[in-house]
């Protein structure tokens, strides 16, 4: 089976860290996903350890049918990245992810002093919804059968195991 | 050894719900996947099991449906569907039990499951990708997703 990312990291994607690095990690998360929320920590870390060293991508994975709330959040991060604050909108519902709800949403948008109208408008955007669709899609076929999975360089990460020291080993 | 590439799909015809069967021929015309697995509840099965779930959307994009066959009961299937909200068939190879899993070379006679395997079957029930996993992988859409895509271009 292929191990490699099939789409290329573009511009189209929310991306945090060394924009100029070399290194490129990519997560394949789901906002509901408790071991996605086991990583959320590590890779503020990683971000905090090898500063300047790599450049971080997020891509929604969101499994519905098992995860009621994440489709939602994974739109709320996108409708919030229209107000430039989806990496703001990320970490706090990584944060808040065992109590999410409709109105836990809406709650944050207000906490970010997002425009509610706009905000509320583009969680129901066709588009936005179709972006979550090819991350997914992507990530099906590059191989990704759970959540997190992590690509470093394109090439799919083994090696995770739900500790940091897993995710530092990569750039040490 | 599981069935391999050119073969053509032995038949089959099993219980998904209590009073209903599946065969081969229900799906002549479209494009089959079939998900051999070992046990219902295991861990590794219900993450796979939810992963095709998600995909159900892609696998119809190429035409193809999807079934999981394992060794357990029509009502454990029936539960565990319910319990992991699957919208695609469960089939029980109960009785006799893993004889359809053993005609696609996909059973595990010393635990008496079937076999973590995945044969994609095109319209007219030739096999056109099989795969073998080990039991405690979890393989993912994608190599069910590019055998379709495969079948696409070379229509």
């Amino acid at each position: 089976m292929t191990s490699t990312l099939r789409n290329p990291v573009t511009e189209q994607d929310h991306s945090t860290g060394n924009p100029h690095a070399e290194m490129i990690l990519v997560e394949y998360g789901d906002y509901q996903c408790p071991h996605c929320g086991i990583a959320h920590p590590f890779i503020k870390k990683l971000l905090k350890e090898f500063k300047g060293e790599f450049r971080f991508i997020f891509r929604n994975f969101p499994l519905q049918e098992s995860h009621p709330m994440a489709m939602m959040a994974a739109l709320a991060s996108e409708a919030a990245g229209k107000q430039s604050k989806f990496w703001e909108m990320h970490d706090i519902i990584f944060e808040h992810q065992r109590s999410l709800s409709p109105d836990a949403i809406l709650h944050f948008a207000d906490k970010l002093k997002l425009n509610e109208t706009q905000f509320e408008k583009d969680l129901r955007n066709k588009e936005l919804l179709e972006k979550v669709e090819d991350d997914m899609e992507g990530g099906l076929r590059s191989g990704v059968n759970g959540t997190p999975t992590f690509f470093l360089n394109g090439k799919k990460v083994n090696s995770y195991d739900e500790s940091y020291d897993s995710l530092a080993a990569l750039f040490r | 050894m599981i069935l391999q590439k050119g073969t053509i799909a032995p038949d089959f015809e099993l219980y998904t719900t209590p009073d209903q069967k599946l065969k081969l021929s229900d799906f002549k015309g479209k494009r089959l996947i079939l998900a051999f697995y070992p046990a219902d509840w295991s861990p590794v099965c219900s993450d796979q099991m939810s992963l095709y779930n998600e995909t159900l959307r892609l696998f119809h994009k190429y035409n193809a449906e999807i079934l999981g066959i394992s060794v357990d009961s029509k009502w454990c299937h029936m539960a565990f569907e319910e319990n992991r909200n699957l919208h695609f068939p469960l089939l029980a190879d109960f009785e006799p039990k893993g004889e359809v899993s053993r005609r696609y070379g996909a059973y595990d006679e010393e635990t008496g499951e079937s076999l973590r395997a995945l044969f994609v079957i095109d319209e007219k029930g030739i096999i056109r990708w099989s795969h073998l996993s080990p039991d405690s992988v979890n393989p993912g859409a994608d190599g069910i997703l590019d055998a379709l895509e495969e079948m696409d271009k070379t229509k």
